[in-house]
């Protein structure tokens, strides 16, 4: 991602795109993002698109219900088809998206090494349906996109916090400018600088 | 087809930059030849023709297995992991219940090949945090010193820090004669413990038949088993098809859970020995040395 591109995008639009490419790709009602609260373990509904949920996005689902956990827990995609309207998947998938799914696909965006969030795909192939026995295929398929979008959400994280520094070393230099040299400096201090300074000037 | 470098000597791809590309394709399977050395009376009838399963314990580490299902009880014992007075992790006594629905899943699919197995739940998936390895270590410490003889793992971590604790536990299980059967990763991430030698490693095939499966000279994963379209019981006396990996590790479990009811006193090392030789694509006639696609 170029430096010029990267700064105009947020992660609310990136994740935007991933849904809509999910749900263009399998041709489903709806897609969707929970991403994890990594203190919490809880889901954060955090994108959707094809169902009219939107109004929804930022509400939270306890850890442990839902396929979503299923995903976060296992760290593998997986399919549940035969939903109907007592299953406690189909009802979950309603309380985000606003409609009661007979299928879900879901996949983890896993980044260095982490879990941050599930992608779903509700009722797949709801235009044309396939041939029987794709579904591997579908899983696998779902994975790719998964990992390319979290590599994408890896790479904006991780361009978000490289941002956030520059600011600080620049508050740093000005509080440190204009003090005057002085040999009562606490050495453990003066150490920890000279190493800082030779990280920093590490290309 | 000519084979120029054995499947398991081959490098594994970078398929994406910095990730390590431990996974294969859930559906690359059967469509090469392999040498074999085969032991011709080995086959599905003498390992588990007959068999139920009878005698043989099975522990379902996972979300819990909601033992009043029909298509899965009895559930003949059940822990959980909870905190302890002072922050540490330790399993408590109770009754089989599954908030996910993941272990009813798995343990249906062991109870439909097997049984007669005695199906235990250890629910190391609570409503804390999910895929806590600190959790999954204390629940498969306490399953291999409950003695079982075949654990069902669909689950992994991620977390680099916990490698090494479950190596330790991996080849512990194994000298106990403890058969661990793991689901493996069909993403681009690296997890544990599925890639251990020391485990039975599980990807998906596509095909409907329960008892078929597949060996794999590919490393790290040894047998795909049914994974697509798999019959499964949900929460609340449901039942529906899944797909994925975790549904085939059971498929495994469950074959395994007859063979030792057959031959309680196969080691895991022989029963890995024993799914090999009767896997669909190495059944063959006595005295072949090439074993593939049927």
């Amino acid at each position: 991602m170029s430096q010029d591109l990267a700064d105009g995008v947020t992660e609310r639009q990136l994740l935007q795109s991933i849904v809509e490419v999910a749900r263009y790709v399998y041709g489903a009602a709806a897609s969707s993002v929970f991403m994890v609260d990594p203190g919490t373990g809880e889901l954060i509904f955090a994108a959707v698109t094809g169902s009219g949920g939107e109004q929804l996005i930022g509400t939270r689902f306890p850890a442990g219900t839902g396929i979503a956990s299923w995903v976060v827990a296992s760290c593998q995609p997986v399919i549940a088809d035969d939903l109907d309207g007592s299953d406690q998947f189909a009802r979950d998938a309603a309380s985000s998206t606003g409609f009661v799914p007979s299928t879900i696909m879901a996949a983890p965006l896993i980044a260095d090494g982490e879990c941050i969030g599930v992608l779903e795909v509700l009722d797949r192939y709801s235009l044309t349906p396939p041939a029987p026995g794709r579904e591997l295929h579908d899983m696998e398929l779902l994975g790719l996109v998964a990992v390319q979008a979290a590599l994408g959400l890896a790479l904006l994280r991780r361009h978000e916090r490289a941002g956030r520094p520059a600011e600080r070393l620049e508050s740093l230099v000005a509080r440190w400018a204009g003090r005057p040299v002085s040999s009562a400096v606490d050495p453990l201090a003066l150490t920890l600088l000279a190493a800082s300074v030779d990280l920093l000037d590490r290309p | 087809m000519a084979v120029t470098e054995p499947q398991w000597r081959r490098r594994r791809p970078l398929q994406f930059p910095g990730l390590p590309a431990w996974s294969m394709p859930a559906t690359a399977a059967r469509s090469e030849s392999f040498s074999i050395s085969a032991f011709p009376g080995i086959d599905a009838e003498w390992a588990w023709g007959g068999a139920d399963g009878s005698g043989v314990t099975v522990a379902v580490l996972d979300s819990g297995v909601d033992g009043t299902h029909e298509l899965v009880a009895p559930i003949a014992r059940g822990w959980q992991v909870a905190s302890g007075d002072e922050g540490q992790l330790r399993l408590e006594e109770c009754v089989p219940v599954d908030t996910a629905g993941h272990g009813t899943a798995c343990a249906g699919i062991i109870r439909g090949i097997a049984p007669g197995a005695e199906i235990s739940s250890v629910r190391v998936l609570t409503d804390g945090r999910f895929g806590s390895g600190s959790a999954l270590l204390a629940g498969l410490d306490h399953a291999i010193d409950q003695g079982f003889d075949v654990i069902n793992m669909s689950l992994s971590t991620t977390r680099p820090e916990f490698r090494p604790r479950l190596a330790e536990l991996a080849d512990r299980a194994y000298f106990r004669r403890c058969l661990l059967v793991v689901s493996a990763h069909n993403l681009p991430v690296e997890s544990y413990p599925w890639n251990f030698s020391s485990v039975v490693s599980v990807a998906s095939h596509d095909d409907d038949d329960p008892m078929t499966y597949y060996y794999n000279a590919s490393p790290p994963v040894d047998f795909h088993a049914r994974g697509a379209r798999v019959p499964v019981p949900r929460p609340g006396g449901l039942q529906g098809r899944s797909t994925g990996n975790s549904f085939a590790a059971p498929h495994i479990a469950g074959i395994c859970a007859r063979i030792l009811s057959k031959h309680p006193w196969l080691t895991p090392f022989q029963l890995k020995s024993v799914l090999y030789h009767c896997a669909a694509n190495v059944v063959k006639e006595a005295g072949a040395d090439v074993a593939g696609p049927r």
